[in-house]
């Protein structure tokens, strides 16, 4: 197990520096930084001047060399837009975006997987027929427009939840959280609403899809003829079965999530790691934008690695195999 | 880490302030923009978000008024011993934020850093070689070429302690290459009438009033106490938070959301011009352009061609339907409120397709000509670079709109990789000079300063010859009839199509009470809160 633990962590580095080498071989298009850190009324020496110090002058591959030199001893460089440290920034919006997509998360998990149970078990109800067909709004809108949406209801209308930002964070050592204060919470609701609807319908049809499926299966014919309660059927055999999928896309969704909270938190103003680099694209910020590719490369190979680690958790035939495989 | 308890903190003073003052005379603006200042460095950034910002903390030896005029800031009188000296009688008992007491040291140490190589604002202080002590309040600024407006460049210039700078470690502005940041890039003590209590970039920045500060008596002072920076990338949440109220003023409200804004009774939007003037420039030097369908010459260096253009243009349907308004049609390169702006030479050529067809044909192009127009992707460059095509192809010029990322477009045109493009430009010292070298003069390579921004490379000998005149000429009055003959040049030639003024719309809530700059920057010392 823990041989599988470091071979992923290795790969990741593998990933990474994968990732990163794209990502340089693509910043050439992205445009000039420094035509953005000057006004249009700069000279062209002025201009001449910057770049040669940022060392932009000098082709990409000499550029990546060094940012990997440099990102091997912790340094990712400092960026353009903001003049500062790119791993001190990150590490400053890490808790917004880690934060925003835990809850986003849960909140897709603790309503989809129930509601998912819900309509697969009372399919015929109107209830049930409701709930599905709500969802279809959840897979089909683009998030931006379910958050203006709930910008404009809640925030513009009634007048209960801020449009924008984080709301008063308070600091535990380096990590800044929402979760204390009244407007932190509060602006909490309408972003991992609009992150999480998404996720929470997916996983919810899933759920309804592989239940009916497991449903269907002769070991469940054989629980009721048991006679098991209705409970122990559905939540100790069937739903239990149904969870190795879902657990591999809500894994998946998760990094999602995480790496791509970009558009919400446009939407937002929320001050994490997407909002940082969707400012830094469009400022062509290389130093921000090449430190963030790596880190959601190394985001996801973990998600990854714990989703493997949780399928021995929940299906004992791998577990069995493990064991019995040492010959 | 450090950083971040200093932040908390600070929110925790922040409020405990607000609770000290009491809410009779707390005034707090919450200001919104979808720009964050770049820096605090007074020195490290010359781009509008920081400028807007940087000008309520740090001053410099001279300012503008409410109506844009010249007047004494830290410098109390000013005068040219010789033609190359300026001297500066200082004022006394200023403060700085910190409470260092400002001098000539002060002046002395800020010039040098604006001319070390690593400053952004070398052009606040153009011609300028040094500066020298002459006791505690004056100094004396030595050219090394004369710049006859030189308090138009000094209003940009931005003075720091020089104790605290050195105390610091931030005698130099911030070094990129270095990948470190500096003390002065994240805090801030300047004279203004604000300081930065807190920071957090992207998140909010908070000034509050400087209590000591030394023109808090001026009548233009309005009542704010604290101004909440709040930066919003989101168009339509900026939009909506002003809606909602949880921001007073927006001084880059979405252009399509005016309309819809001027409905709401709680919102009102200030309309003012910007010293910006939106233009449409060509290819005038290749003898082939690089994007057209004309082989073997150039079209566009025939000057009825162009002037067939500014006939095909209806800059009233522009005016109208594009820029809903927001706009002021103009025939010259510099804007009324720019030294130098003659009537005279802001003639647009008439709305007239007749005209522009006969002169077309006269130039050998009876059925028009091909060509593509380059244009950035933001707004509202954007839409008229879709709205132009179709007013030129009544004509018979086929444009093709191109139309490219910001972060791309500038370094394309700066190839002078383009047939035709749109560009704005601003007059930032609110001097013709400025304008006339960077845009008209022919392109003197790379460290001239002369044809700069010329990126169609139009060399004109005589408009060269006019321009090096004013950059030397001592006398106003003189120089300003030069300035009319240069401008006048561009009407007839038509190097560039100047095209209109955008109207700058500010919004905010009916409670606030704003006074527009044709810097398009919000002086919050004389903004109001009823």
């Amino acid at each position: 197990m823990l041989a599988f633990i470091i071979q992923r962590l290795l790969q990741s580095v593998v990933v990474m520096i994968a990732v990163g080498f794209i990502a340089f071989s693509l910043f050439n298009f992205v445009g000039d930084p420094v035509s953005l850190m000057l006004p249009p009324e700069a000279t062209s020496a002025d201009r001449d001047e910057v770049r040669k110090s940022l060392g932009l002058d000098q082709p990409f591959y000499v550029q990546f060399a060094k940012f990997v030199g440099n990102a091997v001893q912790g340094n990712f460089g400092i960026s353009l837009r903001l003049g500062r440290p790119v791993s001190q920034l990150l590490i400053e919006r890490l808790p917004a975006t880690l934060e925003l997509s835990i809850i986003a998360a849960s909140l897709a998990l603790l309503v989809g997987i129930p509601m998912g149970v819900y309509t697969a078990l009372k399919r015929d109800s109107w209830f049930a027929k409701f709930i599905l067909t709500i969802s279809l709004i959840g897979v089909s809108l683009p998030s931006f427009l379910i958050g203006i949406f709930l910008i404009l209801i809640f925030a513009v209308w009634l007048g209960w939840l801020p449009s924008f930002g984080r709301g008063d964070t308070v600091a535990l050592g380096p990590w800044t959280t929402g979760f204390l204060t009244v407007s932190g919470l509060k602006a909490l609701i309408l972003p991992s609403i609009t992150l999480g609807l998404f996720q929470m319908t997916l996983i919810l049809r899933l759920v309804r899809s592989e239940m009916l499926e497991v449903l269907r299966t002769d070991y469940i014919k054989f629980a009721r003829a048991r006679g098991l309660t209705n409970n122990a059927v559905h939540f100790g055999h069937a739903l239990k079965n149904t969870l190795v999928p879902v657990i591999t896309i809500a894994g998946l969704q998760l990094g999602g999530i995480i790496a791509f909270a970009i558009i919400t938190e446009t939407v937002f103003q929320w001050p994490g790691m997407g909002l940082l680099f969707i400012q830094a694209v469009q400022f062509a910020d290389i130093p921000v934008m090449a430190a963030y590719l790596c880190l959601v490369g190394f985001i996801f190979v973990l998600i990854n690695l714990i989703v493997d680690m949780l399928y021995y958790v929940v299906d004992p035939r791998l577990r069995a195999e493990r064991s019995g495989g040492g010959h | 880490m450090k950083l971040l308890k200093k932040f908390s903190l600070s929110t925790a003073s922040a409020v405990m302030c607000s609770l000290l003052i009491g809410a009779a005379n707390a005034k707090t603006l919450r200001y919104a923009s979808q720009d964050d200042p770049q820096t605090l460095d007074p020195h490290s950034s010359n781009i509008q978000p920081t400028n807007r910002v940087l000008s309520q903390v740090y001053e410099g030896l001279v300012t503008r008024d409410k109506n844009f005029k010249l007047v004494p800031a830290l410098a109390l009188s000013w005068s040219q011993p010789d033609a190359k000296t300026w001297r500066f009688k200082l004022r006394p008992n200023v403060k700085f934020h910190g409470g260092e007491t400002f001098t000539a040291d002060d002046v002395v140490f800020s010039v040098q850093r604006a001319l070390s190589p690593l400053s952004q604002l070398k052009s606040s202080v153009q011609g300028v070689a040094s500066a020298k002590k002459i006791d505690a309040l004056t100094v004396d600024l030595l050219m090394k070429e004369p710049n006859p407006v030189l308090l138009n460049h000094l209003f940009n210039f931005r003075i720091m302690s020089k104790e605290w700078a050195s105390n610091n470690k931030s005698e130099t502005p911030q070094n990129y290459k270095d990948r470190e940041d500096t003390f002065a890039s994240r805090n801030s003590n300047g004279t203004g009438p604000f300081k930065v209590m807190s920071r957090q970039p992207d998140i909010k920045t908070v000034l509050v009033a400087n209590e000591n500060w030394w023109n808090k008596n001026s009548p233009e002072k309005g009542n704010i106490t604290q101004v909440d920076l709040l930066p919003v990338k989101s168009n339509a949440t900026r939009a909506a938070a002003l809606l909602s109220g949880e921001v007073d003023f927006v001084i880059d409200p979405p252009p399509q959301d005016i309309a819809r804004l001027k409905q709401n009774p709680d919102v009102k939007i200030l309309e003012g011009r910007e010293a910006r003037v939106q233009y449409l420039a060509f290819d005038l030097s290749r003898n082939e352009l690089l994007y057209s369908d004309v082989k073997g010459k150039n079209p566009l260096k025939d000057v009825r061609v162009r002037q067939a253009i500014s006939h095909a243009i209806d800059i009233d349907a522009i005016h109208e339907k594009v820029m809903r308004k927001l706009s002021v049609p103009i025939g010259t390169m510099v804007t009324a409120d720019v030294r130098g702006y003659s009537k005279d030479a802001d003639q647009r050529l008439a709305f007239d397709r007749e005209k522009a067809r006969a002169l077309l044909t006269d130039a050998g192009y009876p059925n028009g000509f091909g060509i593509t127009l380059d244009c950035g992707n933001i707004q509202p460059a954007a839409d008229i670079c879709q709205a132009i095509p179709p007013m030129l192809s009544q004509i018979g010029i086929r444009i093709t709109p191109n139309i490219v990322p910001q972060a791309s477009y500038f370094p394309k045109i700066q190839k002078f990789d383009t047939s035709m493009y749109l560009l704005s430009w601003g007059t930032p010292t609110f001097d013709s000079l400025y304008t006339l070298q960077a845009l008209l003069h022919s392109n003197g390579g790379e460290s001239s300063g002369n044809g700069d921004s010329n990126y169609g490379r139009y060399a004109n000998p005589k408009l060269d010859q006019l321009i090096e005149q004013i950059a030397v000429e001592d006398d106003l009055k003189k120089r300003d009839v030069l300035i009319r003959a240069a401008l006048l040049i561009n009407t007839a030639e038509l190097p560039v199509i100047p095209l209109h003024q955008p109207l700058v719309p500010w919004a905010m809530r009916k409670n606030v009470v704003a006074v527009f700059a044709p810097n398009n920057t919000a002086h919050f010392f004389r903004f109001k809160l009823n």
